[in-house]
C-alpha cells in the first residue's frame, strides 16, 4: 500500500504543488498586472488539480468554473477598466515586508501546530468514502438547506446592490 | 457493427502487457478524438463555404480538386507555410500561448461527449460540470490573445468577446440544468441512457417535451453566442474592428484559432445532442440496427447545417441588442423553463401535464416578447431609397 500510494499520489501532488506555489509567487512578484492575473489563474488551476487528485470532482470543477471562469475574468476586467497594463513605478517590496513575513510565519506555525496536535491527525486513516455529485446535491438541499438559502439571499442582495449602483450613475449623466 | 470501435480498442489494449494497458487505452481514446474532429473541421469548412455560396447565389470554392473538395488541404498547406508575423510590441509569450489555451480545453470538453454506445472517452460522475468548467478557460485565452497583441482593435474584440461569453454562459448553463433536473445525474452517459425508450413511435428525447423543446432552442442560441458564430460574431466584426481578438494572428496560429472556434461549435452541438436529442439513440425503434456513432454524427452534421443556415440568413446583432437579448429575454426564459421542468417532474403523466408545462413555457415567451417589443414600436421596415 505505501509504495502504491507513493507512485499514484505523491509524485503528481509534488508536481502540482510546485507549479501552484511557483505561480502564486509569480502572481505576487510580477511587475505586469496582467501577467500577475494569469499567474493567479494558474494557481487556481493548480488548486483545482489538487482537489481532483483527492477525488473531489465536484469541488474541483466548481473551483475551475468559479475561480478561473469568473474571478480571474473579473480581475482582468477591473484592471482593463481602471488603468493600463504598464508596470507601476512602485518598488516590488513594501517597506514593511519584514513585519508581513513575521505575521505570515506566525500564522503558519500556529495553524500547523494546531493541526498537528489535533485528534484528526492521530486517528487511523480511514479509506475515503466515495462521494457522488448526487449525494452532495442531496445533502445541500436537505441538511444544509439553511446555509444555502442564506448564501442565496446574500448574493441576491449583492446583485441588487450592484444594479442600483449602475442605475444611479446612468441617471446622473 | 455497433461496437466495432469498442471491440477494436479492447483487442488492441489486450495485446500489450498489463502495465501499459491504461496508457494505451487513454492514448487510443485521445487519438480518436484528435483525429476525428479536425477531419470533421476540414469537411465543415468546405461544406460551409459551399453552403454559404448557395445561399448567396454563387458557386463557392470550385478550383482545387473535383468540385473544390480538396480546398481544405490547400488551406491547411497555406496556413502551415505562411510567415508567422508577431507584432514588435506584442507580449511574445502570451501571444504564443493564447491559441494553445483555446484549443486544448475544447479537445478536453469533447472527451465527455458520448459519441456512441460505450463510446465516451471520459465517463465521469460530473461530466456536464466538467464540460462547462473547461469551457471557462476559453474566455481567458480570448483575453490573452486580445491583450498581448497590443492592438486596440484586438483589445476591443477581446472585451466584446468576454462580455458576450459571460452573458450567454448563464442561460447556457441554466438551460442545461433542466435536463440534469429530469435525469438526476451530471454524467453525460447516464443522461443519454435516460433518453433510450420510445413513447409509441416517438423517441423519449427531451426535445419532445415542452420544457425540453424550449430548453433546446435556448441552449442552441446561447451556444451560438458562446462559440462566437454569426449572428453573434461581434467580437470579430470585420466592418468595425478588422478581425477582433485575432487581428494580429497569421499563419498557423490563426488556423488554430479557427480550429478552436469550430471545435467549440462541435462540442456545444455534441452536448446539445447529448442533453436534448437523445445522444446516439436512433430516432425510430426500427432504425436501431444502424450503428450508434452514425446517429451521433448524423445529428452533429444536422446541427452544423443549421449553424451554416443561420449564418447565411441572419444579420449581425448590435452590441446593445446582444446584451439586452441575453439579460432581458434569455435569462427570464431559462428561469421559467426551469420551473416548467420542475412541474413536469412532479406531475403525473398525462394530458394535464402537457398543457400545464406548455403554458408555463409559452406564457412567459409571449409576455416577454410583448413587453420587450412594446416600447420600440416595431413595424414593417420602410426603405427610403431602395423602393
Amino acid at each position: 500500500m505505501p509504495t502504491d500510494l507513493f507512485d499514484s499520489v505523491t509524485w503528481p501532488f509534488a508536481m502540482i504543488a510546485v507549479l501552484t506555489l511557483a505561480s502564486a509567487v509569480a502572481a505576487m512578484s510580477l511587475r505586469n498586472l496582467v501577467h500577475g492575473v494569469l499567474a493567479l489563474a494558474c494557481t487556481f488551476a493548480g488548486l483545482a488539480a489538487v482537489y481532483l487528485l483527492l477525488d473531489a470532482q465536484f469541488v474541483g470543477f466548481a473551483q475551475i468554473l468559479v475561480y478561473i471562469g469568473a474571478v480571474a475574468i473579473l480581475i482582468v476586467f477591473a484592471i482593463l477598466l481602471t488603468r493600463s497594463g504598464e508596470a507601476s513605478p512602485q518598488r516590488r517590496f513594501s517597506s514593511t515586508w519584514a513585519i508581513g513575513v513575521g505575521i505570515a510565519v506566525t500564522v503558519f506555525g500556529l495553524l500547523s501546530g494546531l493541526i498537528l496536535s489535533s485528534r484528526a491527525v492521530s486517528q487511523e486513516i480511514r479509506p475515503p468514502p466515495v462521494v457522488t455529485v448526487h449525494q452532495i446535491g442531496d445533502q445541500l438541499l436537505t441538511k444544509f438547506i439553511l446555509p444555502l438559502e442564506v448564501i442565496g439571499l446574500l448574493l441576491t442582495a449583492a446583485l441588487i446592490g450592484a444594479v442600483i449602483i449602475a442605475m444611479h450613475e446612468k441617471e446622473r449623466e | 457493427m455497433d461496437q466495432i470501435f469498442v471491440t477494436l480498442k479492447c483487442w488492441l489494449v489486450g495485446a500489450v502487457p498489463d502495465q501499459w494497458q491504461p496508457l494505451l487505452s487513454a492514448a487510443l481514446s485521445v487519438g480518436a478524438i484528435v483525429v476525428t474532429f479536425p477531419l470533421l473541421f476540414a469537411i465543415t469548412t468546405i461544406l460551409e463555404r459551399k453552403g454559404l455560396g448557395r445561399i448567396q447565389n454563387r458557386y463557392g470554392p470550385n478550383r482545387v480538386g473535383p468540385y473544390g473538395l480538396l480546398q481544405p488541404v490547400a488551406d491547411g498547406l497555406k496556413a502551415l507555410t505562411k510567415e508567422d508575423v508577431v507584432p514588435h510590441t506584442a507580449d511574445k509569450v502570451m501571444h504564443f500561448l493564447a491559441p494553445l489555451v483555446l484549443v486544448v480545453p475544447v479537445f478536453l470538453a469533447l472527451a465527455v461527449v458520448p459519441m456512441g454506445r460505450n463510446m465516451a472517452a471520459l465517463d465521469m460522475d460530473g461530466g456536464v460540470l466538467f464540460f462547462f468548467a473547461v469551457g471557462a478557460a476559453t474566455e481567458l485565452s480570448v483575453f490573452m490573445a486580445g491583450w498581448s497583441s497590443r492592438n486596440k482593435y484586438s483589445l476591443l474584440g477581446a472585451m466584446r468577446a468576454i462580455a458576450q461569453m459571460i452573458s450567454y454562459e448563464v442561460p447556457l448553463i441554466l438551460s442545461a440544468v433542466t435536463v440534469i433536473m429530469a435525469v438526476g445525474s451530471l454524467s453525460t452517459v447516464r443522461i443519454v441512457e435516460a433518453q433510450g425508450g420510445y413513447w409509441g413511435v416517438l423517441p423519449q428525447w427531451y426535445v419532445l417535451t415542452p420544457w425540453g423543446f424550449a430548453g433546446f432552442i435556448l441552449f442552441m442560441i446561447a451556444g451560438t453566442a458562446e462559440s462566437n458564430r454569426s449572428p453573434f460574431d461581434l467580437p470579430e466584426g470585420e466592418s468595425e474592428i478588422i478581425a477582433g481578438y485575432y487581428t494580429e494572428y497569421s499563419g498557423f496560429k490563426f488556423a488554430l484559432f479557427f480550429l478552436g472556434e469550430y471545435l467549440g461549435m462541435f462540442a456545444i452541438s455534441g452536448l446539445g445532442i447529448t442533453l436534448f436529442l437523445g445522444g446516439w439513440h436512433a430516432p425510430l425503434a426500427c432504425l436501431g440496427w444502424i450503428p450508434s456513432y452514425v446517429w451521433f454524427f448524423a445529428k452533429l452534421l444536422g446541427l452544423i447545417a443549421v449553424f451554416i443556415w443561420v449564418r447565411g440568413t441572419l444579420p449581425r446583432l448590435r452590441l446593445d441588442q446582444l446584451m439586452g437579448f441575453a439579460w432581458k429575454f434569455m435569462l427570464p426564459m431559462t428561469l421559467a423553463n426551469m420551473l416548467a421542468a420542475g412541474v413536469w417532474r412532479f406531475m403525473p403523466a398525462g394530458a394535464a401535464r402537457w398543457i400545464v408545462c406548455a403554458t408555463l413555457v409559452a406564457a412567459p415567451y409571449v409576455m416577454l416578447g410583448r413587453a420587450l417589443a412594446g416600447r420600440k414600436r416595431l413595424g414593417k421596415r420602410v426603405y427610403r431609397y431602395a423602393d
